[in-house]
């Protein structure tokens, strides 16, 4: 079958005619508040723009010569992506603080916000990308022509061209100029993304993906001898030794040189040209969409690529060297393998590519055309504030204007061009126009330095080194200029040859111009800016760009001084925009303000920046300047001020970090505080029971004591038997009484660490025995017997301190003889080693300790009874015992007898042996 | 946002492996005339070495787990 002329024309239009549906709907979901393209992936997918049609057919031309330099135009993408994460992100924040809407913009608006820096940056990238529009258009108009000729597979005639309106570019233009005219100007404010478009480019990256993965698989397997293309496999064997084909499998880096430098300036290139910046920084919905696209993006450049060298190997196989172009492999190898559709499809896909880029780039060119070549020079005619009522009109038809001059212009170009050299080779010589736009803008973001005049004068210097070095020679190679000035220099000066200045030879053209280019834009623009100290508008830019992931308050209100009236600038903003969207944005200001109505707002630095921003969307940050600054009267700043201002705001942010820091100290000093005043506390209540337990135990003695001394003196009469027996008893309370305070005042020095503690090796046997001696009498008088067993052996030391230990012993045994029956009393004491220590106990058969006050005997003033109700103690005794011998590392506790009785035992750990085993006396 | 740092160092750690297995001399290591199943060696190594740069940053950026 046959594919002719009108039906492939058909289908084109028919694809043409999809993209308008689809993206009226996405933009009619959008006003709906329900949008398609507010996903990541669709994002990423827009960065596909990238991908041209001189990549969906370059790559496999480049290949098939057996050059590997068309892979570096995607590696340096991939690894600059990775960065994105800072570097995008910053760019697309401080453009949506700026409503920056174009390159010129970004640059303009950061150096002074100056008009002519805006008209260069425009300048140049008319120049530099209208080419490259040209270039795709041609692809779409060469493409048709071969596909027409199916199933013969022949070259077009360069000689022969079609008239204008047979010519499918030429109505390709027209409905591209319509698309972009309907998808892309249907408001001036940039808040307002193009959804639609966005859309329809996110679509077409998908479609010329597969279409390359449909050639390419269908290739590849046909190479293997499956699929259709068996004869693939048979020719490939057969051919497989021709030079065509040798070149294919020996790729060759070129020089390295050049494979780093056309990385480096793809890696450039992603970001800068103006179709990139529209669709990664001004068509954004969401910031954090860029993650996703950081590993999206290259993997989309992977997939397209990934069957190039098989496709390239399909074509030197299938055709006679030199027959049929590599550049048309993608589209003839499915011809000549009788694959009509799949020709189709893959020129379906050349079409999206190519009117992907152009669509695109045809709308950032014509906003920076609009709003910073045509305003300005208008803006200057009208002297000031223009006299037309309703701008906003007059701005849409600007750029509608200047939509369809730049498709024209750029299919004039590729009407002139032909196949010249300049068309043919100027995808890279466009990478390296934009190129120029790194310097400046990497600064911007990273560097407060940097003037007005240094940007202009880097941006001039970088192009004028492009133009020289890379066009005006391409133009020679065209045959439009005299070859020799490029031979031998103009004027015969070798050392200013446009493609071996200074006598740099052997590199590639483009990596020439870039070394070149790229140090006479850094050079001009650090040696210009160092000419004077940026102004105050600069500096307040600067500010605002380099710091805008920390400032939260702009510091324009800090730097801009005057008066404006509102409502003058509500008209401002009516006249540029649509008056609904001026009035809602104005009261939604007023409302975050805290004001009710937008004719109250204060007319202050912070509303008068808001008006400056709202109409930067529209027509520009220098134009938007100029707009305001008309209808208000600002004082300029003194420089000093400025830096003052600036100082003092980033000295007030030290300031900031300094109390932040004292008032967490602050804090954690407070809860120790708080901690401690609790311990003081409970200290505190516990010191009062035990004055109120003192002063109890004391007073009864006391009262004892006063009333047998009042009997005693009221009542002289007594007898002689009463009388002893009351000075008896005067006596044992009067002792009890001292030996009371006498332990208080010992549990005291003890508890509050202030006791005299001789500490020495003692030997408890000698102590025991010691301490028995001294009870003695209290055993004779109760009739008690006691029972010793010592450890054998000598010398049971421990260290401690003696007096001591007597007292704890004495103590201890005399408890133990309170509390046995009188006459069949048996206390047994018992010594003997322990674990890691001493262990004494003493046992006696009385009554016992009952299990649930074993631990409360050691409390302060617990007494236990004995049977009876008279307390026999003072309750301080066994207290004073724990205190002892926990000094000294040891424990003390209570059991109950077999036997029924009490068992006090304690042990202390080993004291050391002072040399020959004796204990040191005192 | 401390996470994000990281994140970002990982970045453009992977960024300068990237440009050594790229840009280095390692490239020119596998610029042989060898084939394997009729594809150079070199394009073997410089898209096997794509794929590990793309796996690698799509593993960085994973959302987060809850």
């Amino acid at each position: 079958m046959s594919l002719g002329g009108p039906l492939i024309a058909g289908i084109a239009f028919a694809y043409l005619g999809l993209l308008f549906a689809l993206a009226h709907w996405a933009d009619r979901r959008a006003d709906q508040g329900r949008s398609v393209i507010a996903r990541p992936t669709v994002y990423a997918l827009s960065l596909a723009v990238y991908c041209t049609a001189w990549t969906f057919y370059g790559s496999v031309g480049r290949a098939a010569s057996g050059g590997l330099g068309f892979l570096a135009i995607y590696l340096g993408p991939t690894l600059v992506v990775l960065l994105w994460g800072s570097l995008l992100g910053k760019m697309v924040r401080v453009s949506k603080a700026e409503r920056i809407t174009s390159l010129a913009d970004f640059i303009a608006s950061r150096y002074g916000k100056s008009h002519l820096l805006g008209g260069l940056v425009t300048v140049i990238a008319v120049i530099g990308v209208v080419p490259y529009i040209a270039l795709q258009l041609k692809a779409i108009s060469r493409s048709f022509t071969i596909l027409q000729e199916y199933p013969a597979v022949v070259m077009p005639d360069p000689a022969a061209t079609q008239p204008i309106w047979h010519d499918t570019a030429f109505v390709v233009a027209l409905l591209l100029a319509l698309f972009t005219i309907l998808f892309g100007t249907r408001h001036l404010d940039a808040s307002e993304r193009h959804e639609g478009l966005v859309a329809a480019i996110a679509f077409e990256s998908i479609v010329k993906l597969l279409a390359f993965l449909a050639v390419g698989l269908f290739v590849t397997l046909g190479l293997h001898g499956w699929g259709g293309g068996s004869e693939l496999a048979l020719a490939w064997v057969s051919r497989a030794g021709e030079d065509a084909a040798q070149a294919l499998i020996q790729p060759h880096l070129g020089g390295f040189g050049d494979w780093f430098a056309i990385s480096f300036l793809a890696a450039l290139a992603v970001m800068f040209l103006p179709r990139q910046f529209q669709v990664a920084v001004v068509e954004i919905s969401d910031e954090r969409h860029i993650q996703r696209a950081i590993w999206l993006f290259p993997l989309y450049l992977f997939l397209i690529n990934l069957f190039v060298l098989p496709i390239a190997m399909a074509g030197v196989i299938s055709f006679e060297a030199g027959g049929v172009d590599a550049d048309t492999f993608v589209l003839t190898v499915p011809m000549a393998l009788g694959q009509p559709w799949l020709a189709l499809f893959v020129f379906i896909g050349g079409l999206s590519a190519a009117t992907g880029m152009v669509i695109v780039e045809t709308i950032s060119l014509s906003t920076m055309v609009s709003n910073d070549l045509l305003l300005p020079a208008l803006l200057r005619r009208w002297g000031g504030l223009p006299p037309e009522a309703d701008m906003g009109r007059l701005l849409l038809r600007i750029r509608r204007g200047a939509i369809l001059a730049i498709l024209l212009l750029g299919y004039l170009y590729y009407r002139l061009a032909g196949d010249a050299y300049a068309l043919v080779s100027i995808g890279l010589i466009s990478f390296a126009a934009v190129a120029q736009f790194a310097p400046p803008i990497i600064a911007a973001l990273y560097w407060r330095g940097g003037t007005r005049e240094g940007a202009l004068a880097g941006l001039a210097a970088g192009f004028a080194v492009w133009l020289y070095t890379l066009l005006i020679p391409s133009f020679a190679k065209s045959g439009w200029l005299p070859l020799d000035f490029l031979d031998q220099g103009p004027f015969g000066i070798a050392a200013l040859k446009p493609q071996a200045l200074l006598g740099l030879e052997g590199l590639n053209e483009i990596t020439h111009a870039l070394i070149w280019s790229l140090t006479a834009n850094i050079g001009a623009f650090l040696l210009v800016s160092a000419r004077r100290m940026p102004d105050t508008e600069e500096l307040a830019q600067a500010s605002a760009y380099v710091d805008v992931f920390k400032h939260q308050r702009r510091p324009h209100q800090a730097l801009w001084r005057g008066s404006a009236e509102i409502a003058e600038l509500m008209a401002l903003a009516e006249r540029f925009l649509d008056k609904e969207r001026a009035r809602t944005a104005f009261t939604r200001f007023a409302n975050s303000r805290g004001v009710a109505k937008a004719a109250d707002l204060p007319a202050d630095a912070h509303t008068v920046h808001f008006a400056e921003t709202l109409l930067s969307g529209a027509i520009g940050g220098a134009s938007a300047r100029v707009m305001v600054a008309s209808v208000t009267k600002e004082e300029t700043l003194g420089l000093d001020e400025v830096l003052d201002i600036l100082d003092e705001a980033s000295q007030i942010r030290a300031y900031s970090r300094e109390l932040e820091r004292k008032s967490q100290e602050l804090e954690a000093a407070t809860a120790e505080l708080r901690a401690a005043n609790l311990r003081l506390q409970e200290l505190d209540r516990l010191k009062d029971d035990f004055m109120s337990s003192v002063t109890h135990e004391l007073r009864t003695p006391l009262a004892s004591i006063r009333a047998f001394s009042e009997i005693l003196h009221d009542d002289p009469d007594l007898d002689v038997e009463e009388r002893q027996r009351f000075l008896g008893i005067l006596v044992s309370e009067t002792e009890r009484l001292s030996r009371l305070v006498n332990q208080v005042l010992d549990l005291a020095k003890i508890e509050s660490g202030h006791a005299d503690w001789q500490t020495e090796d003692v030997d408890l046997a000698e102590v025991i025995e010691q301490a028995a001696i001294s009870v003695g009498q209290l055993l004779q008088d109760g009739a008690l017997r006691l029972e010793m067993i010592l450890a054998k052996g000598g010398g049971a030391l421990v260290r401690a301190d003696r007096d001591r230990l007597m007292q704890v012993m004495v103590n201890l045994l005399s408890n133990a003889a309170k509390f046995s029956p009188p006459g069949t009393g048996f206390i047994q004491l018992h010594l003997e080693g322990a674990d890691a220590g001493w262990r004494v106990s003493v046992t006696d058969n009385g009554p016992g300790i009952p299990e649930a006050e074993l631990e409360r005997g050691f409390e302060k003033f617990h007494q236990a009874s004995a049977g009876g109700n008279k307390p026999l103690g003072t309750g301080l005794g066994l207290p004073i015992c724990k205190q002892i011998i926990e000094y000294f590392d040891g424990r003390i506790w209570a059991e109950v007898a077999p036997g029924g009785g009490a068992r006090l035992v304690f042990e202390l750990p080993l004291g050391q042996r002072a040399p020959g085993g004796k204990a040191e006396s005192k | 946002m401390r996470r994000s740092n990281l994140t970002r160092q990982r970045l453009t750690a992977l960024a300068f492996l990237g440009s050594f297995l790229f840009f280095s001399p390692l490239t020119l290591v596998f610029d042989r005339p060898v084939a394997l199943l009729g594809i150079p060696l070199l394009y073997h190594y410089l898209f096997g070495a794509w794929a590990l740069i793309i796996a690698a940053s799509a593993w960085i950026l994973r959302p987060d787990r809850e």
